[in-house]
């Protein structure tokens, strides 16, 4: 009892400690700071609700979300639907996977001064400059995936003679789901930049807008929260992430985790 | 090299034989005529497969057993329907097999990679009957059927990967079994399991035909285990293969690991068995060069 | 070749290998047809050649570019920030993960810290970056490191934890000195991931260089298509998007080269650890 208490305890000074310390080292270090720049850690947060929760989540954070939200969606679809495609098909495979090594060696973010010409500086922009950059991992991983499914799985599919759906579903989408959650994973962090870098590019509102708008007027302590609010988002999504991984993928590390114990 | 293909033609035997097959004369459940499967790629081909010709009549439960390399594999990949042949006839219950057929079931060697990883055990099984088209209840008989049968009653929520090689390869044959198939073509399933597993295995696939009448093609190196099991043993030369004999087990149809491996009779068919395949793999260099 | 179908005429085309056209010559052929598609596009009026001008236009730019020597320039600008970013993360992630990662205390305490760190996306220092810094080149340096750094750092981690526990203690019971522990055991256990931490840092270490250039403002590529948007130069703008394309292949093809050099006398390739 008091062991399992002493455990708990350890653990939360593991996890909590180090934290608390830079925290409060930077508190610290702030707290009288009349440093334009480094303004006190306490006026920093004191700005944030203000600055973040009232008026701005509504024009700005939310807005930012939503296109993040619909252009990695859509990316997901597209990505592992080509990916699909051109999986299945050795020849396709051969022609266009170089090309599309080439489209995702590209650095996603000088796509938006084209995608500006094309779809103007609205959300349709933004959208699409977080598909463009996001897609690449998601098609190419899914095409490595699709092809990596085990040979015996496919000749038990043909034996029991499985629809082509089921075949779809439960044993290409599923045998490549590994693969295609790594691509998601690096899709991430590419759209949450993109999201970013298209604000700051061009437009009227959103995250990356705002937080420019604090620096260019050097509101510093609205600036500070906002580097502090994408870096929330950057971890929320993060451990949302981890969440749907360790679902979709429980099978893929469990498996692993037997192997390993059991080799 | 002079080929023998069916030098031994079973002949009705009191405890062999199946009530089916009294009759005597009828058409086979499966019937292979003149396969022959050559590879072909940029350069060169390879006559995998020169010439096979032998039958299984309904109920039956026969072995291929050859030298390593033989081609055992494709010939089942062939008869399967998963390779296309370069000419043949292989004939299912009257009808000319391409692409897998319908009423077939397949079991792998390779049993921790023919089984969906990311289904439990009870949707691997249920899978192929919701594909057959079999409504709920159906499909819930068979499958509480077929697991029990396999003794895996107590695995039904448990992932493949979670139990040990033997366990799988049950699931495998539970999942073969409640398709109900005519023809259950096997792979060297035993092939990657221990000694004791294979033993329990071998009574267990034993068991089930008895139960079921299902037609069993059964494919193995282990001449022993082609013996102990097989009505028939269908022995195959090296690649390219051609039949060899085609040799009647006349052991009793009650067959349990000790009494019959120590029987006499078994001792001199597996004696048969043996020296047939090691003629095939002193002739494998003459074959070769056609 | 999945999608054969239960119909029984589907034929097997699986053991069909190799159907006379090699995969080099698909690949060529893929390219072939996007060019064709770049030029034939805007020619036939389906994309407005003000936003997709002709890939002959493209590359048109493209040749006047690489006779300037303000490209040049640019691109040494490029390369030389890339270089400089991802050597001080290596520098600083490997020396980081060797420590952290070999005193079971430190990894413990720092665990959370890495996990919250890392996924903040390193463009939100743009600001402050800016604000320190202007649109000197050290601007985007500190983005390239900060990106870079954690990629470097959590494979480092990885690799230090895979050491043979055998290995550790043998050379332990041997009373190695501790520089010579790291030299014999960890260092040749940690090099496989190292070298995935160097190749992904290398890609990442490039966007975040031309990201940098082209939102802050710093010298290079990134800076050179922002002005040649400005400035109309649509064509310019695409011949120089190309080119950095063709860097990042570069950089992928040399990272992978260094890697498998690096590597020849490894035991394993070492599948990588999703990171």
């Amino acid at each position: 009892m008091t062991t399992s208490i002493r455990r708990a305890a350890r653990r939360l000074l593991l996890i909590a400690g180090l934290p608390a310390v830079l925290v409060t080292a930077w508190w610290l270090a702030t707290a009288n700071s009349t440093n334009f720049y480094w303004p006190p850690l306490r006026t920093i947060l004191e700005t944030f609700g203000p600055t973040w929760l009232e008026g701005k989540l509504t024009t700005d954070v939310v807005p930012s979300l939503a296109r993040l939200g619909v252009g990695y969606v859509a990316a997901l679809a597209l990505g592992s639907g080509l990916g699909v495609a051109i999986g299945s098909s050795k020849t396709l495979r051969a022609t266009v996977e170089p090309v599309l090594e080439f489209f995702r060696a590209i650095p996603p973010p000088v796509l938006v001064p084209i995608l500006i010409l094309f779809a103007g500086i609205g959300d349709g922009m933004k959208v699409l400059v977080i598909v463009s950059g996001a897609i690449w991992p998601i098609l190419l991983n899914t095409v490595e995936g699709v092809r990596s499914i085990d040979e015996v799985l496919r000749d038990t599919a043909a034996c029991y003679r499985f629809r082509t759906r089921t075949r779809l579903t439960t044993l290409i989408l599923r045998g490549a789901s590994p693969q295609i959650m790594a691509g998601a994973r690096q899709a991430l962090s590419i759209a949450i930049i993109l999201m970013v870098i298209s604000e700051m590019f061009a437009a009227s509102n959103g995250l990356g807008f705002t937080i420019i708008q604090f620096q260019r007027s050097f509101a510093l302590p609205q600036m500070w929260s906002g580097i502090i609010l994408l870096g929330l988002i950057g971890v929320a999504l993060s451990l949302l992430f981890r969440l749907v991984e360790n679902r979709v993928l429980a099978w893929y590390f469990g498996q692993r985790n037997t192997q390993h114990s059991g080799a | 090299m002079s080929i023998v293909s069916t030098l031994t033609r079973r002949t009705p035997e009191p405890d062999t034989a199946m009530s089916t097959d009294s009759t005597g004369q009828q058409t086979p459940m499966l019937d292979v005529r003149g396969l022959r499967k050559v590879y072909t790629s940029a350069n060169r081909s390879v006559e995998a497969v020169r010439d096979l010709t032998f039958s299984i009549d309904p109920g039956e439960l026969v072995c291929l057993v050859g030298p390593s390399g033989c081609g055992k594999t494709t010939l089942l990949r062939c008869i399967s329907g998963l390779l296309e042949t370069t000419s043949d006839e292989v004939v299912l219950e009257g009808k000319r097999v391409s692409g897998p057929p319908e009423g077939m079931a397949v079991v792998f060697q390779e049993y921790g990679r023919s089984l969906f990883p990311w289904l439990t055990v009870w949707q691997n099984v249920e899978l192929p009957l919701k594909e057959k088209g079999l409504c709920r209840a159906e499909r819930k008989r068979l499958t509480t059927e077929s697991l029990a049968a396999v003794g895996l009653a107590d695995f039904h929520s448990a992932h493949p990967w979670q139990l040990s090689g033997g366990m799988q390869q049950r699931v495998a044959i539970a999942r073969a079994v409640a398709y109900e198939p005519n023809v259950l073509l096997m792979d060297e399933p035993f092939a990657a399991v221990d000694a004791q597993t294979r033993g329990e295995l071998e009574d267990l696939v034993r068991a089930l035909w008895e139960r079921l009448g299902v037609t069993v093609l059964f494919v193995t190196h282990d001449i022993d285990e082609a013996v102990y099991l097989g009505q028939r043993v269908v022995v195959l030369s090296s690649s390219p293969t051609v039949v060899l004999e085609d040799v009647t087990i006349d052991l009793p149809a009650e067959r349990d690991q000790l009494t019959t491996r120590s029987l006499p009779r078994f001792t001199e068919l597996r004696a048969h068995v043996y020296a047939r395949v090691q003629e095939a793999k002193a002739g494998a260099q003459s074959v070769a060069t056609p | 070749m999945t999608t054969t179908t239960p119909a029984p005429a589907a034929a097997d085309t699986r053991i069909r290998r190799g159907r006379g056209i090699p995969t080099s010559a698909l690949g060529a052929a893929g390219f072939a047809g996007v060019i064709l598609l770049l030029e034939l596009l805007p020619r036939a009026g389906v994309v407005d050649a003000r936003f997709l001008p002709p890939f002959s236009d493209m590359a048109a730019a493209l040749t006047e570019q690489l006779a300037s020597p303000a490209f040049w320039d640019a691109l040494a600008a490029t390369l030389r920030g890339w270089a400089t970013g991802l050597a001080i993360a290596m520098t600083a992630g490997v020396a980081a993960g060797i420590v952290i990662g070999s005193v079971p205390a430190l990894r413990a305490a720092t665990a959370s810290t890495i996990e919250f760190l890392r996924p903040i996306p390193s463009v939100a220092l743009i600001p402050l970056a800016v604000l320190l810094f202007g649109t000197d080149m050290r601007s985007t340096l500190l983005l390239v490191v900060y990106a870079s750094f954690w990629q470097v750092l959590v494979q480092v981690l990885y690799g230090v934890t895979d050491v043979d526990p055998i290995a550790r203690d043998t050379a332990r019971s041997y009373r190695f000195s501790l520089w010579r522990q790291v030299r014999t055991v960890l260092w040749p256990t940690a090099l496989p991931y190292v070298m995935t931490g160097f190749r992904l840092a290398a890609a990442v270490a490039l966007i975040l260089e031309v990201t940098g250039e082209l939102i802050i403002g710093s010298p290079g590529l990134g800076n050179a298509i922002a002005v040649a948007k400005s400035s109309g130069a649509v064509d310019t703008m695409y011949a120089l998007v190309i080119v950095t394309g063709v860097i990042g292949v570069g950089v992928n093809l040399a990272a992978r080269f260094t890697e498998r050099r690096v590597l020849r006398w490894h035991p394993s390739i070492r599948r990588e650890v999703a990171s």
